[in-house]
């Protein structure tokens, strides 16, 4: 009697759950098919995407790699349906480089190592910019490794030597970054060991370094250029304590300025006479396909970047003609399309520059394209500028500290950080609009493959060559707006 | 070195101009100014410098030139005797038709795919993902040509409906060709007339006085619609209970509406294959299809990201607190969880509006005569007038962009959070 | 601060770009190179192969003026133009010299300030339509869907012929050729025209090109012809006696073949050693030296030759001389003597 209870006293052991609320069809009737509308859609998509490969993956396995011409497509074929992949295997390089020196030209030799270099190079100076993702020995590591295939590239007795030395030390540093883990390495610098420079200290050579990869000429030029810097940097050091931080400033961009434009070639020429090192000189207009897209992207971005800072200074600044100007300037640029802005490069740029001088066009479409990344650069800088909190502000002004100070120790490096994921996906709308250049003529990749169908061989060829450049797009957009995507959360965490 | 933080008493010296804070900052706009003034009279003497050695000397008179050339999309009445000035009004009436097209296809598009990523459906979220990166990865350029070019591929041409290979659909009033879409058009048997204006100047447009009467009377009953609408609220506030107008309020729109159709002897112009092309109905060329299609899908899929950050950005305590107060899910949607996400909607979608405005300009690529491809196509190189008529496009786009963002703003500011 | 990377570049161009004024021989005999713009692509008269050399018919006029005027055939950047683009870049003088099939017209020659020394390819705007629509003659295509490349004379001779024969068409206006191939294959427009060399050249790609034909009417004259700036005769007289030289040539029957043989010592006909420099001083009237036209000629043969390698009969373009023969076969292309 006692042992009667109308309450269980003990818990029934667990049954399995039903097969149809486990594994693949428990997931699917819960996100697939949970109501009838969610069911009809279900189907519908899967139809559809059904319908989109039902069409498109015979068409794009199609045994057509070696054809050399489209009729030869076409009798390989035989009626069928299938794309003509023979002219993607003939002129991919066309398409990623341009004409670009390649060695076929006699007496030329293949100089492609150098946008190849460039755009390697381009990653180990920018991932310091970006985000700390990898340590700075790992940084030095690529660094090294990158520079050991341009040494390879170089090639000849000597730059084999330097190949098997930066590989050397690659490895080198890289055992060591790999042997110890973060806290023992924290502890080897507390207790004074020697730390590798940072990195940044090539992202800040990198833009002189680039131009010199990509057209060419005499290093000295580019070491001038740089050197007008550090002239400007020196001189703002020494006289901003004599005369004060603003005529300081004044006398030091003048210092750069007459530097740049009265020094460099004396400069430049006594130092050839001294260490010739140099390149061959490539002209821009034989930059063309990718190469020439990312040209356009990278150094618009990084000229309109200092730009956009200053514009957007201006916009939020109290000076009201300074505001007026800057305000002027973006809602213009921002106001026309792209492509009026290059039918200015193409046809009035130089009619705007004193008589006589003649860029070529792709420097044309650079100036119109920073301009124009430029705008859109200052409207995420202010965005950056407005996120930060006011006490930011107000304690750059209780500490003392001038407007650029202020700007400089303070606000800017915290609203750069901030604006980060809008200037890569500004960059990703720039790069995108670089397409834009074929309709004035340039062959970037549209271009390219308007003229590649001027071929005999590859008259009537066009899904293949819109694919291949449609996803070439697709994979560099695609990846920088994951990696912004990525940013914008790390930032997120960093500021909770 | 001494700061100076309270002003000093005493004479001007020059040097106050740099190193006193009341009078920097107009010492810094003052330079600011003149080297702006500088860098323009610089612009402007290079270009007439440039000009008098090329020997061309700027003027306008040009566009009071014959064009001599066709367009095929015409929202106005033109000929290739017109001027170019004419032609560049045809051109920017055409810009402004693809620009509104697209903003509205696209912001539908936009809304239905944001909303379906949101989906607790695995395959029709991954689905509208796909689709967001797919096309917002890739150029809008390549879209352009792309579309234009699976038109004409795939489409059938007139010359497979004489033969019998494909037929119209919807009850033979539709033809879709490869040279666009040809769709019945209204014709009225006691037209009014048109109503010429501006003479026989090149900004002469007619109005169709059909339009304006049919306008008329459905803004009339609209209205009082509105007002049966106000007065039924009233009595509900009164009362309690809402007199059932719907019918009311139908009617008071769709009964003279008709009556004014009927009046006008409505009846549909359908397209017939003639000749080379199909004649009659309203031909939507390939070019605006390709180029409004183009445009609304790559527009849409930024739109589709700003709608779905809007509706997550409302935190769910709102839903759930209208779930409390209980209202139904399509009332909590319109009027809790949409008014707010609005608010974070729009300022982007204005963005987006203007870019696909900004974009069009590409319809030179797939032969739409916008005003980049008539002014800044044809009658630039057959003018060989290049700063004229940039200038003048530049001006134009400037304008209507200016005007989009003013609007946008205006209802912005209308929708704007009011604290209190 | 990447602003060097400008500054860089600009010294760069600056090295490379030379000013526009006068002087054009002696601006390209410093640089080393011709700058000569071309299209940015167009069956047999300029198109880049894989390695990016450029080949065709306007490029052969731009690789003699080359070898006469720098000893080199390969000492040319070519320039792509668009329809848009090229009279803007030879008035800059970005280019030295443009070869881009373009129409010699007074307005383009008065207005637009450009010379042009001659011309190395008679042409007129023609159509092409399917065999299918049993269409014989233009004037029966009242009512049709015509695809016509913009930014040329051929949307103002098309809207002229169209009204002068007071029928109707729909114009759709296509950036490039190869769009309008692709139009017109699809049906998207019962007829396509363009300039007859472009039609024929479209044509021969074609999968089925006897499908094709092109109608019997040509609607307008096309003399294409290099061009240079208004204002340095010097510099015009050598592009135009080069093209002379390519067309005499072929006329006194000097081939790349024959051309060591006949230049090595004086022959018997007086005008064949002028040519080449072995009697008389041409070249050193021109600025050049003596050997200017044989190099030209070394460049890429003859006219005939020049013709026959990019769009001649052997080629898949299949074009017939037509207009363009010499004179004597009953053609155009006659040479002013070389005296």
């Amino acid at each position: 009697m006692s042992d009667m209870s109308y309450v269980r006293s003990e818990m029934l052991p667990e049954r399995t759950p039903p097969a149809s609320s486990v594994g693949f069809v428990g997931w699917a009737r819960a996100n697939l098919f949970n109501g009838i509308v969610n069911s009809i859609l279900t189907i519908v998509s899967l139809v559809l995407i059904f319908l989109v490969l039902a069409a498109l993956l015979p068409w794009l396995f199609s045994p057509t790699w070696n054809s050399g011409s489209l009729n030869e497509c076409r009798d390989i074929l035989n009626g069928h349906e299938g794309a003509c992949w023979g002219v993607i295997n003939e002129r991919w390089e066309q398409l990623l480089y341009g004409f670009y020196p390649n060695g076929s030209e006699a007496g030329s030799i293949d100089q492609r190592w150098r946008p190849n270099l460039a755009f390697l190079l381009l990653f180990v100076a920018v991932i310091p910019v970006l985000f700390n993702m990898i340590s700075r020995r790992m940084n030095w590591v690529l660094l090294l490794v990158a520079l050991a295939y341009g040494a390879y590239a170089i090639g000849g007795t000597l730059g084999m030597i330097a190949v098997v030395v930066l590989l050397a030390a690659a490895v080198f540093v890289g055992y060591k970054a790999f042997s110890s883990d973060k806290a023992t390495r924290a502890a080897e610098i507390e207790a004074g060991a020697k730390r590798l420079p940072n990195p940044l200290i090539f992202t800040a050579i990198f833009p002189f370094l680039v131009p010199f990869l990509l057209w060419g000429g005499s290093i000295w030029v580019f070491v001038g250029a740089a050197l007008g810097f550090v002239l400007a940097g020196l001189a703002y050091r020494y006289l901003s304590t004599v005369v004060g931080s603003l005529a300081g400033m004044i006398i030091s961009v003048l210092v750069a300025i007459v530097w740049w434009l009265f020094m460099i070639g004396p400069f430049a020429s006594a130092m050839d006479a001294i260490l010739p090192i140099a390149l061959e000189q490539i002209e821009s207009r034989k930059f063309g396909g990718f190469m020439l897209s990312i040209t356009i992207g990278v150094v618009a971005i990084g000229i309109s970047l200092p730009i956009g800072i200053v514009l957007a200074l201006g916009r939020q600044s109290d000076l009201l003609i300074v505001k007026a100007l800057s305000v002027g300037f973006i809602e213009f640029i921002r106001g026309v399309p792209l492509i009026t802005l290059l039918f200015v490069a193409s046809t009035l740029l130089n009619i705007f520059l004193p008589p006589g001088t003649n860029f070529d066009i792709i420097l044309r479409v650079l100036i119109m394209v920073t301009l124009f990344a430029a705008a859109y650069m200052a409207e995420v800088v202010r965005g950056g500028l407005a996120a930060l909190p006011k006490g930011q502000y107000e304690a750059a002004d209780a500490l003392g500290l001038d407007y650029w100070k202020a700007q400089r120790l303070i606000i800017m490096p915290q609203a750069l950080k901030i604006s980060i994921p809008g200037i890569v996906s500004t960059f990703i709308g720039v790069f995108k609009d670089t397409v834009l250049v074929s309709i004035i003529g340039l062959l970037d990749p549209l271009g390219l493959s308007n003229a590649i169908r001027a071929d005999q061989a590859w008259n009537g060829v066009v899904w293949e060559l819109y694919g291949f450049i449609a996803f070439m797009f697709f994979v560099f957009c695609f990846s920088m707006s994951r990696y912004s995507m990525y940013l914008e959360r790390r930032l997120r965490t960093g500021h909770k | 070195m001494t700061t100076t933080t309270d002003p000093h008493q005493g004479q001007f010296r020059l040097s106050m101009l740099l190193y006193d804070s009341r009078y920097r900052s107009m010492t810094i706009q003052i330079v600011a100014l003149i080297g702006f003034l500088l860098l323009l009279g610089w612009i402007f003497s290079n270009t007439a410098q440039n000009l008098t050695d090329l020997g061309k000397e700027p003027s306008f008179r040009f566009m009071g030139e014959p064009a001599g050339y066709d367009i095929n999309q015409r929202l106005l009445e033109y000929s290739n005797q017109d001027t170019h000035l004419r032609a560049a009004l045809i051109g920017l009436l055409n810009t402004l038709l693809v620009a509104a097209l697209g903003c509205i296809t696209a912001t539908v598009l936009g809304v239905i795919i944001g909303v379906l990523r949101l989906s607790p459906n695995w395959i029709v979220s991954r689905l509208s993902a796909v689709y967001v990166e797919a096309f917002r990865n890739v150029p809008v350029l390549l879209w352009i040509v792309f579309i234009m070019a699976i038109l004409i591929e795939t489409l059938p041409s007139p010359s497979a409906f004489r033969k019998g290979e494909a037929s119209m659909s919807l009850w033979d009033s539709v033809a879709v060709t490869n040279r666009g879409v040809y769709i019945p058009e209204p014709l009225f048997t006691n037209s009014l007339g048109n109503l010429h204006l501006l003479g026989g100047s090149s900004l002469r447009f007619d109005v169709s006085l059909d339009l304006i009467a049919i306008l008329a009377v459905l803004i009339a009953g609209i209205l009082t619609s509105g007002l049966i609408k106000r007065r039924a609220d009233r009595i509900q506030e009164a009362t309690g209970t809402r007199p059932a107008t719907w019918y009311w309020r139908l009617g008071v729109v769709v009964i003279p509406t008709s009556i004014v159709l009927v009046l006008l002897g409505l009846h549909w112009g359908y397209p017939e294959l003639k000749g080379f092309n199909f004649q009659g109905g309203t031909h939507l060329r390939n070019s605006l299809i390709a180029l409004w299609l183009a445009l609304s899908i790559y527009t849409a899929a930024f739109i589709a990201e700003i709608v779905r950050a809007g509706i997550l950005a409302i935190s769910k305590g709102q839903s759930e607190a209208a779930g409390a107060l209980g209202l139904r899910s399509n009332r909590t949607m319109s009027l809790v969880i949409l008014p707010q996400a609005l608010r974070v909607i729009i300022p982007p979608l204005i963005s987006n509006y203007l870019n696909l405005t900004k974009n069009s300009s590409l319809a030179i690529a797939v032969g739409y005569m916008d005003i980049t491809g008539t002014l800044g196509g044809i009658t630039m190189n057959q003018t060989g007038r290049e700063l004229e008529t940039v200038l003048l496009l530049m001006l134009v786009y400037l304008a209507i962009s200016l005007t989009i963002s003013g609007v946008m703003n205006w209802y912005n500011e209308s929708v704007k959070l009011r604290e209190r | 601060m990447k602003k060097t990377v400008f500054l860089g570049a600009l010294t760069v161009a600056g090295l490379a770009a030379g000013a526009s004024a006068a002087a054009t021989l002696d601006d390209v005999k410093a640089r080393g190179k011709l700058n000569c713009g071309v299209t940015t692509g167009l069956v047999g008269f300029a198109a880049p192969d894989a390695n990016g050399n450029w080949e065709g018919f306007d490029v052969g006029v731009c690789r003699a003026v080359a070898a006469a005027v720098l000893g080199d055939a390969n000492a040319v950047e070519f320039v792509p133009t668009t329809g848009k683009t090229r009279f803007t870049a030879l008035a800059s003088g970005e280019v030295d010299l443009l070869a881009r099939n373009t129409t010699w017209t007074l307005s383009r020659d008065v207005d637009l300030k450009f010379t042009f020394v001659g011309v190395n390819y008679y042409d007129g705007q023609g159509f092409m339509v399917n065999k299918d629509m049993g269409v014989s003659s233009a004037k029966e295509l009242d009512g049709a869907t015509v695809c016509i490349q913009t930014g040329t004379t051929t949307e103002l001779n098309l809207a002229d012929f169209f009204r002068a024969n007071n029928i109707s068409y729909e114009p759709v206006p296509i950036e490039t050729n190869a769009e309008g191939q692709q139009q017109y294959l699809a049906g998207a427009c019962d007829t396509y025209t363009t300039d007859a060399s472009g039609l024929a050249a479209t044509r021969a790609t074609f999968e089925d090109p006897s499908a094709h034909v092109v109608l019997p009417e040509i609607i307008s004259k096309e003399p294409l012809g290099p061009l240079v700036r208004h204002g340095d005769n010097e510099w015009g007289d050598i592009v135009r006696w080069t093209l002379n030289a390519l067309i005499s040539a072929e006329e006194l029957g000097i081939t790349s073949a024959n051309i060591g043989e006949l230049s090595a010592a004086p022959g018997d006909n007086p005008e064949i050693n002028r040519i080449l420099g072995t009697e008389g001083n041409l070249g050193e009237m021109l600025g050049l030296d003596a050997e200017w036209a044989k190099r030209a000629i070394m460049a890429g043969g003859n006219y005939g030759e020049v013709f026959a390698k990019n769009i001649g009969e052997e080629t898949p373009i299949a074009l017939a001389r037509g207009l363009n023969a010499q004179w004597q076969d009953g053609g155009l292309i006659y040479s002013p003597p070389f005296r």
